[in-house]
């Protein structure tokens, strides 16, 4: 069936069978291989896009189902020579070792920020009102949905850290 | 995954329409479906209906939409002042993502279901009925131990569904032919006697609609989870706990269970015990008593049992030391 995928600006017509998952239709489809699959199973994170600014796992969900949505994957989020803030501060810290999860860590982190930044509490807030305070406890919850099986993730939280600080 | 039909509901009839499977935000149903556990010919989409709206009811409380995603649903800042325990609860299950995607009524909607259940090479009565449960003398860590039948140790998995449970809270449900009926969360889900495959009260082309909060409790709010991880987990053992206190006594108690059966686990003895009693280490021993007197461990679980005696204790000493000073 037809959809039409908006994708990082651009529109995509895909013809594609309605059990092509998101994530297979960037890669496989469109050539978007930045969306990583490790699980396909919504357990491990790296297939994570953003679908009208949240963070989804793109391998748990159809193509056919986000016909004229805004997605937006890693390529989308910057380029070599302009790097988004959170990629530069993942190059700095050195939050990964194998890479294969971090394109799905900067974009589950990119609006894991913006969730914050809406007042959204995590489990362990203190706090269903307040303004949560990003700390590393905050975000090592708030980002349990992206695995790294290399163990990176005191660099990661780091390199979430470093973002939080410059736009505070 | 099999194939199917893809349609787009544009109106609740649309879905309703017997025989096929509605697919809200998938995450549950299409994980099941490259397993090929779940083997639907239609899939219908519903997330082009107006059902995303979180509205305040003539009574004081809240409906909140069957599209409402978890997320929208914890963030609600209504949700979040009036009823902290459904808050609280939803932020304890799964992951960003996935709380970005799953609704209100999908995730009621989620199987109960065990690692058996998911593994196509073995029997299963959940998923093939009649084919046996391996998981009585299997691996059965997380299982049930009340509410358990011969057929199915299964647990159900969800959060947002037992703090409900503890709001009594009701489903909306609209069936073929447009007629609505409300059935409260509590009895919503089903314990598995003979019949495991069926894990709720829906029949085919039933559509939820709706959730709706009755006003606002009031009270202390608590929901503990206890899991095998400090995030992203099913919980061996949950309590939801609304709780008033009142001259040093407890006013109102309503507690919900999670980890423990094929459903959230209610126990009204167990709130009418507490109810009008001063706090204290005897009473919550002799609540947890009663709630556990019938529990059945099956070896690996039997843990779950002093695990749920404690909780509940924990749960119940924390609320009424807050509860005094609320």
């Amino acid at each position: 069936m037809e959809t039409r995928l908006s994708i990082n600006g651009d529109t995509h017509m895909l013809d594609a069978d309605p059990r092509t998952t998101l994530l297979d239709a960037l890669r496989n489809h469109l050539g978007l291989t930045g969306s990583k699959k490790g699980c396909d199973h919504g357990q491990c994170g790296a297939c994570t896009v953003l679908i009208d600014g949240r963070r989804i796992n793109s391998c748990l969900t159809l193509a056919c189902m986000h016909d004229g949505q805004e997605i937006t994957t890693i390529e989308g989020l910057g380029e070599p020579g302009n790097l988004s803030p959170l990629q530069a501060a993942f190059v700095r810290h050195d939050g990964y070792q194998c890479g294969y999860c971090t394109p799905g860590q900067i974009c589950s982190a990119t609006a894991m920020l913006k969730e914050a930044e809406q007042g959204w509490p995590s489990y362990v807030s203190d706090d269903l009102d307040g303004a949560p305070a990003l700390d590393g406890e905050e975000i090592s919850e708030r980002m349990s949905g992206n695995l790294c099986r290399c163990g990176a993730y005191s660099n990661i939280v780091d390199a979430i850290t470093q973002v939080v600080g410059e736009r505070a | 995954m099999k194939p199917f039909d893809y349609r787009r509901a544009e109106s609740p009839s649309d879905a309703t329409d017997a025989g096929a499977r509605i697919i809200a935000g998938g995450t549950n149903l299409l994980d099941l479906m490259k397993l090929e556990i779940e083997r639907p010919d239609t899939l219908i989409d519903i997330n082009r209906l107006d059902l995303k709206a979180i509205e305040e009811t003539e009574e004081g409380g809240l409906r909140i939409g069957a599209l409402v995603t978890n997320s929208d649903c914890a963030a609600d800042p209504r949700i979040r002042r009036d009823y902290g325990v459904l808050a609280r609860a939803i932020l304890a299950g799964a992951s960003g993502q996935l709380r970005n995607k799953a609704t209100t009524g999908g995730n009621l909607c989620q199987r109960t279901r065990c690692g058996y259940f998911y593994d196509t090479a073995m029997p299963c009565n959940k998923r093939d009925p009649g084919s046996g449960c391996q998981a009585k003398d299997g691996f059965n860590r997380i299982h049930a131990v009340l509410g358990a039948s011969e057929a199915c140790i299964a647990t159900y998995p969800g959060d947002m569904a037992v703090a409900m449970t503890a709001l009594d809270a009701t489903v909306e449900i609209e069936s073929k032919g447009g007629e609505t009926r409300i059935v409260p969360v509590a009895d919503f889900h089903r314990l598995p006697g003979d019949t495991p495959e069926r894990d709720n009260v829906l029949d085919p082309g039933d559509l939820i609609t709706a959730v709706t909060l009755p006003p606002p409790p009031g009270g202390v709010h608590l929901y503990r989870k206890v899991r095998d991880r400090a995030s992203y987990a099913f919980a061996l053992v949950s309590v939801a706990a609304v709780v008033t206190i009142a001259d040093g006594r407890f006013e109102r108690v309503a507690l919900a269970f999670g980890g423990l059966a094929h459903k959230p686990w209610r126990d009204p003895r167990v709130e009418e015990l507490l109810t009008g009693e001063e706090p204290g280490p005897a009473l919550f021993d002799e609540a947890a008593e009663m709630l556990l007197a019938d529990a059945e461990g099956h070896g690996h679980n039997d843990f779950k049992i002093p695990l749920a005696w404690r909780t509940l204790r924990a749960v119940l000493t924390e609320a009424s030391e807050r509860g005094d000073t609320a």
